[in-house]
């Protein structure tokens, strides 16, 4: 399968402490890769720098062979425009309509008119199963509605890879399923390449085809692999902890 | 003091039963280990401390509070502590004692030698100014495309945004400026009377609101209600990670937020400072004619002939140099702010003070080039 992603010799800071390095993974196209590890431990400074917010102290991301930090600034935009990303709170500017929200990366970066972006914005908004939320503000709809809404963003530009930031945070276990199943849809349906930061473990053995666990203590990634066969085979205490809540071997450790 | 009960046993001399009954719960007071060790201090030899608990016995975090003093002070003295006869929950608990969690220093109290943090504050200095720097020249850029037609910006959002500076904030204006119009006019007549020439009132304060204080008191009041509202706006942005979203886009910030802010207030405060002049002498006008009995056609023609023209012009670039104080600190403090609720309370009182302080400054060099020019 082809690669999508090269994360290659990554170290990172935050502010001025490093938080993780020597960080080597790929993703391959039509994967669902998810990023897991406990909280602090580096995931979501992981996702900023692979989307752009945050440069690395040391080494490259690669996306389809190019050198995301080492391009210039138009050419790691064009890249950028590659991506849809799903933030922790839905991130959804609080001044516009949920159908504006949607609208505003159309009206950017694509061609189409007024009533076609219209129709757009409706398909991806009934997407998520929010099609008649269209004139609603974000302050009005719930946590989950609010997510679904920035999924609904996130793709409406297809983008051939979708980051998602800690999906399930915050929402009823319903909801945290919905979502799921939406990411499966997005991978199944569209044919997108998924970067998944969460450390629900019922998310990660739902959706996730390849994984990596990050250690806070170490500052590195200490295993990578399916979840479920990273739960069958890993002989990692840290590992097995992480995986079945420190229910399993080497919780005591 | 508890209401617990407490009375002691010694089995083949060598281990202290204590013996608990009735309520050692928080709300009875905290039980004193003092006791027990006055026990110990008189029974030498003694090598373990036991309990027993009666059917009464009631207990809460307040009894694993003397627990824990207990079993420091048997740690102390070698003797061996065991909680065998109480519930089996206590000696969960127990494992949870402070003493045992590492401490961990937070980074921030370690405090830096003299000269480091001399240092320190010399690089956070160059860095804040290479801040600023950058957000000015962003703003540039910006205006530059918005000049060249290609800045991307939502009209509504920027008219909103006119409308909240201009309109919206004209009752503010009006009272405030009245007012100041008002007290010009008092303290000039209490000097003017005494010569007999309460007339130059109308002078006094028509060349005051239109040269300086119609400027600088609009500026005030916009720096306390649109600044710092661009910098809650931008700060809450910020923490909801709106702003990351846009960057991710692709979109400007300073293209797509802060240029029409910029320019919204540019634009509007001028025309506030023309407002604020007249209604300053509207107010003069008042206490003048209403309270002070002067002729009002007098006092109309006397403002007439005060005020310049060149006064008007130099209140207006007043106006416009202080909106741009305003909008760059409202929205520079901002887009800096840290993503927590206290980031944003900081944001916006630093963003009205930033403002005062630089309006204050501005004022200050206007008008000394304005007296070196003889304007």
């Amino acid at each position: 399968m082809e690669t999508v992603i090269e994360v290659k010799n990554l170290d990172l800071v935050y502010g001025d402490f490093l938080v993780m390095r020597g960080l080597n993974f790929n993703v391959k196209k039509g994967e669902i890769f998810v990023i897991m590890g406990g909280s602090g431990c580096g995931k979501s400074t992981l996702l900023k720098t692979m989307i752009g917010l945050n440069p690395p102290q040391k080494g490259k991301i690669l996306y389809s062979g190019l050198s995301f930090w080492d391009e210039d600034e138009q050419a790691r935009q064009d890249i950028m425009r590659r991506f849809g990303v799903l933030y922790q709170g839905g991130a959804l500017w609080s001044s516009l309509t949920l159908g504006e929200n949607v609208a505003l990366p159309l009206q950017l970066y694509s061609s189409l008119s007024a009533l076609q972006i219209q129709d757009v914005v409706l398909l991806k908004l009934g997407l998520v199963g929010l099609g008649g939320y269209a004139d609603f503000y974000p302050a009005e709809l719930s946590g989950g509605m609010r997510k679904r809404a920035g999924l609904a963003r996130a793709i409406a530009l297809d983008p051939d890879v979708i980051f998602f930031d800690e999906p399930s945070a915050g929402l009823d276990p319903l909801s945290a399923k919905m979502l799921d199943d939406l990411i499966l849809e997005l991978r199944d349906d569209l044919g997108a390449t998924i970067v998944v930061v969460t450390h629900e473990l019922a998310s990660i053995f739902t959706v996730g085809d390849d994984a990596m666990l990050l250690d806070a203590d170490t500052k590195t990634a200490i295993a990578q692999g399916a979840p479920k066969d990273l739960l069958a085979n890993s002989k990692d205490p840290r590992v097995v902890k992480f995986l079945t809540r420190g229910e399993k071997q080497g919780a005591g450790k | 003091m508890s209401s617990g009960k407490l009375t002691f046993d010694y089995l083949e001399s060598k281990i202290l039963q204590l013996k608990l009954s009735g309520d050692w719960q928080l709300s009875a007071g905290l039980p004193s280990a003092d006791e027990v060790l006055a026990q110990l201090d008189s029974h030498a030899g003694i090598t373990g401390v036991s309990f027993v608990a009666s059917q009464d016995f009631k207990w809460d975090s307040a009894f694993i509070s003397f627990l824990f003093k207990l079993r420091s002070i048997s740690k102390e003295r070698n003797i061996r502590f065991t909680v065998l006869g109480l519930p089996p929950q206590i000696e969960k608990l127990l494992k949870l004692s402070p003493a045992q969690a590492e401490k961990i220093i937070p980074h921030k109290t370690v405090e830096e030698p003299f000269l480091d943090s001399i240092g320190s504050r010399v690089i956070g200095v160059k860095n804040t100014t290479l801040s600023v720097l950058s957000f000015l020249g962003d703003i540039v850029l910006a205006f530059k495309r918005f000049i060249c037609g290609k800045a991307f910006f939502r009209k509504d959002d920027f008219l909103s945004i006119v409308q909240r500076c201009g309109a919206d904030a004209l009752g503010l204006v009006s009272l405030i400026s009245i007012l100041v119009g008002m007290i010009l006019a008092f303290i000039g007549a209490i000097q003017l009377k005494m010569f007999g020439a309460q007339i130059y009132i109308a002078d006094i304060v028509g060349i005051a609101m239109v040269r300086v204080m119609g400027a600088i008191m609009t500026a005030i009041l916009m720096s306390g209600r649109t600044g710092a509202s661009f910098a809650a706006e931008l700060g809450i942005m910020q923490a909801n990670e709106e702003i990351d979203a846009l960057k991710t886009l692709g979109v400007s910030p300073a293209e797509f937020l802060i240029m029409p802010r910029v320019l919204a207030l540019v634009i509007m405060m001028p025309l506030l400072t023309i407002y604020a002049n007249l209604m300053g002498i509207a107010g003069g006008f008042i206490i003048s004619t209403g309270v002070l009995g002067l002729n009002p056609v007098e006092y109309f023609n006397h403002t007439i002939t005060a005020v310049k023209l060149n006064n008007l012009w130099l209140g207006l670039i007043q106006g416009f140099v202080f909106g741009i104080i305003i909008a760059v600190s409202g929205c520079y403090r901002g887009m800096q702010c840290e993503r927590s609720s206290t980031g944003i309370g900081e944001a916006t009182t630093s963003a009205v003070v930033t403002a005062i302080t630089a309006i204050v400054i501005a004022t200050a060099i206007i008008t000394f080039v304005c007296q070196i020019i003889g304007v």
